[in-house]
């Protein structure tokens, strides 16, 4: 297990260590309580998981650009 | 050259000065060569501040120096680069300062394709001789970048090309870089914004992605040319993001495919390369939840299972209890038939020793007790008797020994001794008084002759008043009386006369009165 939070898990990092608990849980060779440890935070991680889907909000932004060609803010951009 | 050499033509020959040859030369080969397509290699080239760009053009045997002004180096398509082979196009102008000539440079192209590509691998060894394209240095892509830093035409097939499959696979933030994708302003424009979004802040007003896609669409060697620029591939290798270039067609490849850390074929498959499926992902977590439960469930099926083996292998507690209830079913029928035999005991034992306990056993010991106290008593008085007996007889035994003769004896013999002491002390006392008398009377005779009554038998008298000496006339008068001591006697005068008051007391007497 790593030592960040659950919370601030990238998808990544979350799916990795989901699937390191699934494997645990499924070898049967952990005992009784830390299987319902490791199912707890196997739900925690899932949960991650799912929070991450779920921020599948497309946003596009074009970069305004000064003179000099120095960013200055974004601009909503429109592209179909 | 022979009107020259001749000194004897000289006269018919128009003199020119300097400048004015200059200029007629200048005149000549600027009408000459108004317009020049040369072919040839670049020399050294240098780019001072002001923009100009100074190079020469050369081959095996000539060389002519370039200039081209700001302005047109600017619009360049291809920066010319010391060794490339050109085609440049211009007009040669003289410089009469320095009797020099040179071309103006309008437009300068590599010559021909074989040039550019020429370049492009020289520039390839080069950055590959740096390290820029090790496999070491090419970093993974992230597996679900939140932000996308497009660095792309805003317009376009391209940018709509990734953003559709970015919508179709996971829809993201998108944060389009727009630059011209091809022409003299592209190489600059594409470096400047991959170090720029280098440059942002993760979460700040301009939140920094944290994946880049350099992407243009397909075009001729020339029109992709920024891409094979060297500023461009140096940005893409100094970028922190990682980067996905996707310039071209797949069959095309710039130098910024060598050092992106991932090449894509196409802006399509740049957009895959840069996010997983969604639903995809989902269905793999709703089958990771069922394995997980699943997991879960095996185990309390498993282990019940287990339970429920070991708990057949456990002997029924009837079993376990049988023996010793079966000892206490016996033990406890013991129990009443114990209580009641301790008791039987106790009772025999108690009638046993109740049994002797009789008034008569009582009265036998009082009575023998009686017997004892009656011999003992009748003993009383004779001993009392024979007790005194005893102590006046050994009295008188003792008062027998007492002898007054014994005493009488010793008294007088004690009465003989004083006798003889006092006598002695007596004897001792009288003598030592005789010589103390003898003593005396000698002193007493000594005191007679020295007294002042020896001297009163020679004719003085002694004078007192109111009995006391006086030796003055004044002590005299205040006497109220006065006596007057001869040797025969005393005379008082003034009053009883007890003798004749000798004159020669008289002149005292005053003085023994004033002592009054």
């Amino acid at each position: 297990m790593t030592d960040t939070p659950v919370t601030e898990m990238s998808f990544e990092q979350a799916m990795a260590e989901l699937e390191q608990v699934l494997g645990q849980l499924e070898r049967g060779d952990v005992a009784l309580d830390q299987s319902i440890t490791l199912y707890e935070r196997g739900a925690a991680l899932k949960a991650r998981c799912e929070a991450k889907l779920k921020e599948a909000e497309e946003k596009v932004a074009a970069i305004t650009l000064d003179s000099d060609g120095n960013p200055t803010g974004t601009t909503p951009a429109d592209i179909q | 050259m022979d009107m020259i050499d001749d000194p004897s033509e000289a006269g018919n020959s128009p003199e020119f000065s300097v400048t004015e040859l200059s200029g007629a030369i200048k005149r000549v080969i600027e009408g000459e060569f108004g317009h020049v397509r040369i072919r040839g290699e670049v020399g050294r080239v240098s780019r001072p501040r002001s923009g100009h760009v100074y190079l020469d053009l050369k081959d095996d045997r000539s060389v002519i120096s370039g200039v081209m002004w700001k302005g047109t180096a600017s619009r360049l398509q291809t920066q010319p680069e010391e060794g490339m082979e050109v085609i440049a196009t211009g007009r040669i102008t003289t410089f009469g300062g320095q009797s020099k000539y040179q071309i103006v440079i309008e437009d300068i192209k590599p010559a021909g394709m074989g040039a550019l590509m020429a370049l492009l691998e020289k520039r390839k060894g080069m950055l590959q001789a740096e390290g820029l394209f090790d496999e070491s240095r090419k970093r993974p892509l992230p597996y679900l970048p939140d932000i996308i830093g497009v660095v792309t035409s805003p317009s376009g097939a391209v940018i709509r090309d990734i953003l559709h499959r970015l919508r179709d696979r996971f829809p993201r933030k998108v944060l389009i870089w727009p630059v011209a994708v091809q022409g003299e302003r592209c190489a600059a424009d594409v470096a400047r914004a991959i170090a720029g979004f280098n440059a942002m802040t993760p979460g700040g007003a301009l939140p920094r992605p944290d994946l880049l896609i350099v992407a243009r669409g397909g075009g001729s060697v020339e029109d992709l040319w920024g891409f094979n620029e060297e500023i461009v591939a140096r940005a893409a290798a100094a970028s922190e993001i990682p980067l996905i270039s996707a310039v071209g067609h797949e069959t095309d490849t710039t130098l910024i495919d060598y050092v992106s850390d991932r090449r894509a074929p196409t802006p399509t498959a740049a957009a895959e390369l840069a996010v997983p499926v969604r639903h995809e992902l989902l269905a793999w977590l709703g089958g990771q939840g069922a394995r997980m439960s699943q997991a879960l469930s095996t185990t309390l099926v498993r282990r019940r299972q287990r339970l429920s083996d070991l708990g057949r292998a456990l002997p029924r507690p009837e079993v376990l209890v049988e023996g010793p209830r079966q000892r206490l079913d016996v033990l406890g029928d013991r129990l009443g038939p114990a209580l009641i035999a301790g008791v039987q005991r106790r009772k025999v034992k108690l009638s046993e020793a109740s049994g002797s306990l009789r008034p008569a056993t009582l009265r036998r010991t009082v009575q023998t007790a009686r017997r004892d106290l009656d011999r003992l008593s009748a003993r009383l008085a004779p001993a009392l008797a024979r007790a005194v007996a005893a102590k006046s007889e050994r009295f008188t035994a003792r008062t027998a020994r007492f002898d007054p003769t014994a005493l009488t004896a010793q008294t007088a013999t004690a009465r003989r001794d004083l006798d003889r002491l006092i006598a002695g002390i007596t004897r001792a006392g009288q003598g030592q008084t005789q010589t103390l008398r003898r003593k005396i009377d000698a002193m007493d005779r000594l005191r007679e002759t020295l007294s002042y009554k020896a001297t009163l038998a020679r004719g003085y008298a002694v004078v007192r008043g109111d009995g006391d000496v006086v030796t003055t006339k004044a002590g005299a008068k205040k006497a109220a009386t006065l006596e007057i001591e001869f040797a025969d006697g005393k005379l008082l005068v003034g009053g009883r006369a007890s003798g004749a008051a000798p004159k020669k007391t008289a002149p005292k007497a005053p003085d023994q009165g004033s002592l009054f």
